[in-house]
């Protein structure tokens, strides 16, 4: 098999365990609702400070929900020893990267879809917009890019779930700064022309990312 | 005799830049004598960043050649590392205070030194968190390489965000000759003073893992 046919095997193999346990994408879903309400009640009612804030609450419900479910992706392999299965299987680590980053991209698109009409709903803003889309997908990428890699290394450690949110925070600033700032920008209606700074840092990120997480995740699950 | 000869030659720097910094330099025209802080604040800085090269550098020879000298080196580099950028934070703030009245702004420089610090943080915690300290070394060897990757992305993106530093005024030649002459004069006192420390600490790990081994192999023959 090549190695991509590999890669989306393990994602299938992810998408399908989803199907069946309902674990992740559920429940990250239900939290991100739980925390943008939450949100709505921290900043009061007012139509004025929701609309300056409103980018930030999109952006901390998002990397809240992404780390509860980058932590899960690793920590069911772990629990029933699956992650040994998949080193032992004839391919490269490399190969469980590919897949394992295309899984949790495909569940965070999911949460995303759904959250964001329910944000656009509680918040009155127009969040249907290509941009809002592009700047959604490319720091999705640049999330599950570093998250995969630390979500692989966290879950060797000793205290699991505590440890991603650490290591995983710093390093994604970049993102979560040019996310925030960019759909601010475009919730206000400004043209690509005042995005395209953030964006080309989010594409920057997310792709010495791929490749530096690419290389260096064979260090990471090797025992 | 050479092992004298670096910590000497630090001392005599270091007196050197005290005099220059206190007697020699003039006083700044518009912060006055505050900014006299700025000899100190840069060699600060730079020794945060050459510190955390080093760790990147022996991070990446520690994975590809796997030998425990690698991972001393950035471990012990990594250690020096976080007491000059926790030093370089302390002492930003301390200048901030009288220039722009608070202790802590969200200036460009400061807060990528602030990711870095919490990069640095993860490193050593991550180590502590990994039980074998083969493992545990080359998690934060993935750390140290990331983290450092991340930094002029970090950078790129919070200047991009705000913007207050006097920041060209070094390399444009704005800054008088005396001045440059006692910042140089600094930054070459607080860069052998690194050197004088990572091999203090180098010293300190190698007795470190020369006695773990003695007692390792007395308790094998006793058993």
């Amino acid at each position: 098999m090549s190695f991509l046919r590999k890669a989306l095997a393990i994602t299938r193999k992810d998408i399908l365990s989803e199907f069946r346990t309902r674990e992740i994408i559920f429940s990250a879903l239900l939290f991100a609702l739980l925390v943008i309400i939450t949100f709505n009640f921290a900043f009061g009612g007012s139509q004025e400070t929701l609309s300056v804030v409103a980018p930030g609450i999109l952006w901390v419900t998002f990397t809240f929900a992404g780390i509860l479910s980058l932590n899960r992706s690793f920590v069911a392999e772990k629990e029933e020893n699956c992650l040994e299965g998949l080193m032992v299987a004839p391919m490269s680590r490399e190969v469980i990267y590919a897949g394992k980053t295309l899984g949790s991209l495909l569940f965070m698109i999911v949460i995303e879809i759904i959250a964001l009409p329910v944000f656009a709903i509680l918040f009155d803003l127009p969040v249907f917009s290509a941009q809002i889309v592009t700047v959604t997908l490319l720091a999705t990428i640049g999330f599950v890019a570093v998250g995969t890699l630390f979500s692989a290394l966290a879950v060797n450690t000793k205290a699991r779930e505590m440890v991603l949110p650490i290591l995983f925070l710093p390093v994604v600033v970049p993102v979560i700064i040019s996310a925030v700032e960019a759909s601010g920008l475009a919730l206000s209606g400004e043209p690509w022309g005042e995005l395209a700074p953030w964006l080309q840092i989010l594409g920057a990120f997310d792709v010495i990312f791929l490749v530096v997480s690419f290389w260096v995740f064979s260090y990471a699950i090797e025992e | 005799m050479r092992r004298y000869f670096l910590p000497v030659l630090g001392l005599i720097l270091m007196l050197v830049s005290l005099y220059m910094v206190f007697v020699y330099v003039p006083t700044e025209k518009e912060m006055g004598i505050v900014q006299r802080i700025f000899y100190l604040m840069v060699p600060m800085g730079w020794l945060a960043l050459l510190s955390f090269l080093l760790v990147f550098i022996g991070s990446i020879l520690y994975l590809v050649k796997r030998q425990a000298r690698w991972d001393a080196l950035a471990y012990s580099s990594a250690e020096v590392g976080l007491v000059a950028t926790t030093g370089a934070l302390v002492v930003g703030s301390l200048w901030a205070r009288p220039i722009w009245g608070v202790w802590w702004t969200w200036e460009p420089r400061l807060t990528a030194t602030l990711v870095l610090w919490f990069v640095y943080l993860a490193y050593f915690m991550v180590r502590s968190f990994a039980g074998e300290e083969s493992r545990g070394a080359r998690f934060a060897a993935v750390i140290g390489i990331v983290g450092f990757i991340d930094l002029p992305i970090v950078v790129l993106a919070t200047t991009l965000w705000r913007g207050m530093h006097p920041g060209g005024v070094i390399f444009s030649g704005g800054l008088e000759s005396r001045m440059l002459l006692t910042l140089l004069v600094s930054l070459a006192a607080f860069t052998v003073l690194y050197v004088v420390l990572l091999n203090l600490r180098l010293a300190l790990k190698n007795a470190e893992m020369v006695l773990k081994q003695v007692q390792a192999n007395k308790s094998e023959t006793e058993s």
